[in-house]
């Protein structure tokens, strides 16, 4: 039944952009590691880590268009998500550290014991397994976003009030993340990781593992998405964001549909931060800003809200784009990322993907025009 | 469910003593009225008469501040949410046809077909042999089978209308509530929305609110005459119309 719910969504198309993610997914650190290092086709260990970033940023990009493009729910706090699965990776891997911390204490992650702990808090208690930081990865996300949408959606809040209240939860938990005693390692958050199922995160070859992990995760997040997307449940979800009271004067529960895609996706964002933070090497409260939300409901915008492979096109270039302009013109960026703004909004209304398809008509047109 | 004060009635809709009012104003003012099953009625009255918030109320969209609302004897419509009125078999078309855009004919008349509306097992639905047949059955009822693919967005103004007739008849509501249907269309089309109607009217109760006399006479039917929120006159087109009192309201101003 799963299987066949999975594969209701694979068209043609579909299928082709899965293989085309695992396929990067394998080529990459294979050219990492099996290649010598002065051939041209060898990728570097930190070009390897970066588009590992924007794999994440990609399965950030696909939950946001999931509520937003499919469901017109505008989430501007989807980055709190992506922040809680980051933070409960973050609390496996530094229980993992052990007695290799500064202070060597076997128990007690190093800013507790700098900070006059004497015990372990009571939250951190089975981080210690892998099994269950991956369960809580999942879990933390979806809870706070059922406790959010239950309330919301029932109380029939939509639009920009949604979105402002999405935006007040991420700056909330920024500010609660930022203090010390919330115990989640305050100002600097979580680092100085050792080990990831007892691998080093520094070896190539856990990097390489968790590049393919990432691009397994977005291709299941797309696969996962699509189904979702394509079932009939599906097609009541758009239609609940094209005209949300007529829904309800058919007869639907117009909550249900959102909440259950609202919950899905703060999963997805979760396991995102999730693969993120061992990769990048750090997660802090600054994860939490409610820039990094808008950020990735752009990436989206940029490829093609209501799309699936329009937010994977925008996260990756839009990220490319900011690592270049921020490496070659810093003081840029910021300019670069409001004008792409408006330019998407003005002349772009369906992103990247939108372009292809307008332009793919235009010439069906021109084609049906011609014998005439 | 069954409240003491509430009056079991053989009436399909029944309204008593319903008042609504919005900042001061009394959109509807010690409303009654009653809908037997398998009737017609046409409403009339001018703009501001309370026709559209006197749906509203039905479908659950408004609360009233006082009255009664019954639906089939029984269920106490001020109590419930629009979903559970509609699934008790209340339907209503909109002044402004409201079709999903984004969808086929073909998946507008699917989404808007009696049965299916819990969304976990939407997710594992795939539209039975029966939900087929039915579809084919109304496309052909509406006329539009040559366009049941494509997009409602790109239909003529007159093809939403027919195609959200199309999403009532797959709802199979007992009561509908139909509001101006005929806005917007051109005579011909009038007349079939008439005969549509008619036809409807078999097997489903039918409540119409329209501005357009000639459409009300084609009609044919019991007319309720609403003004500033109450029943000014009950009787056929004729009778109504030869009443001073609708006269002055139509007329005197």
């Amino acid at each position: 039944m799963i299987t066949r719910f999975l594969w209701q969504g694979m068209d043609r198309n579909l299928r082709l952009c899965v293989l085309l993610i695992l396929a990067v997914g394998i080529a990459l650190p294979l050219a990492n590691l099996i290649l010598a290092a002065t051939n041209p086709a060898h990728v570097p260990s930190w070009v390897l880590q970066l588009f590992g970033k924007y794999l994440c940023y990609a399965l950030l990009a696909l939950a946001v268009d999931l509520v937003w493009g499919f469901c017109g729910i505008l989430s501007l706090g989807h980055g709190a998500f992506f922040a809680l699965g980051g933070y409960c990776m973050g609390m496996y891997l530094m229980r993992q550290i052990g007695t290799r911390g500064v202070y060597g204490n076997p128990i007690l992650p190093d800013f507790m014991v700098f900070l006059n702990y004497k015990e372990l808090p009571w939250f951190w208690h089975g981080f210690d397994h892998f099994w269950f930081a991956a369960i809580m990865v999942v879990l933390v996300p979806s809870v706070l976003a059922f406790a959010l949408g239950w309330f919301a959606f029932r109380s029939r809040v939509t639009g920009v009030y949604l979105s402002i209240i999405t935006q007040a939860m991420t700056f909330a938990l920024m500010l609660a993340f930022f203090r010390n005693d919330m115990g989640l390692g305050g100002n600097n958050g979580l680092t100085d990781f050792k080990d990831i199922l007892g691998y080093s995160v520094q070896a190539s070859e856990t990097r390489a593992a968790l590049f393919f992990a990432s691009a397994v995760a977005l291709a299941l997040g797309l696969i996962i998405s699509a189904a979702v997307v394509s079932s009939r449940f599906g097609k009541a979800l758009t239609a609940v964001r094209d005209a949300e009271s007529r829904m309800r004067f058919l007869g639907y529960r117009v909550e249900g549909f959102k909440l259950f895609v609202f919950v899905l996706s703060a999963a997805m964002a979760g396991v995102a931060g999730a693969l993120y933070v061992p990769q990048v090497g750090i997660i802090n409260p600054g994860e939490f800003a409610p820039g990094n939300s808008i950020e990735a409901v752009l990436w989206v915008a940029v490829g093609g809200r209501g799309t699936l492979v329009g937010p994977i096109i925008g996260a990756v270039l839009v990220n490319f784009g900011k690592t270049w302009l921020t490496g070659a013109l810093p003081e840029v960026w910021l300019f670069a990322l409001g004008a792409l703004f408006i330019v998407v909004t003005l002349l772009l209304p369906k992103g990247i993907v939108g372009l292809w398809g307008q332009m793919k008509n235009r010439s069906q047109a021109r084609k049906a025009r011609a014998p005439a | 469910m069954n409240a003491p004060t509430m009056r079991s009635t053989s009436a399909l809709l029944y309204l008593s003593g319903v008042t609504v009012s919005f900042d001061g104003f009394r959109a509807l003012n010690n409303l009654s009225l009653l809908i037997e099953p398998g009737e017609m009625r046409a409403i009339i009255g001018p703009n501001g008469a309370g026709k559209t918030t006197m749906m509203d109320v039905v479908t659950g969209k408004t609360r009233p501040d006082t009255g009664e609302v019954v639906f089939d004897g029984q269920a106490d419509l001020t109590k419930l949410d629009e979903a559970s009125i509609a699934t008790l078999g209340i339907g209503r078309k909109f002044q402004k046809p409201t079709v999903f855009e984004s969808h086929t004919v073909r998946d507008n008349l699917l989404l808007a077909l009696a049965g299916l509306r819990s969304w976990y097992k939407l997710l594992l639905a795939t539209p039975t042999r029966e939900e087929d047949q039915r579809l084919d059955e109304i496309l052909s009822i509406i006329r539009m089978e040559a366009q049941q693919h494509m997009l409602a967005a790109r239909l003529s103004h007159g093809q939403k209308q027919w195609l959200e007739i199309g999403m009532l008849l797959a709802q199979d509501p007992k009561l509908l509530l139909v509001d101006e249907p005929v806005a917007g269309m051109t005579d011909v089309e009038t007349e079939t929305t008439a005969q549509v109607l008619r036809e409807i009217n078999k097997t489903h109760s039918v409540v119409v609110v329209e501005h357009d006399m000639s459409f009300v006479r084609a009609l044919g039917v019991k007319v309720t005459v609403l003004h500033e929120g109450s029943m000014l006159a009950e009787g056929t087109l004729d009778q109504v119309s030869a009443d001073p009192r609708v006269v002055e309201v139509y007329l005197g101003r």
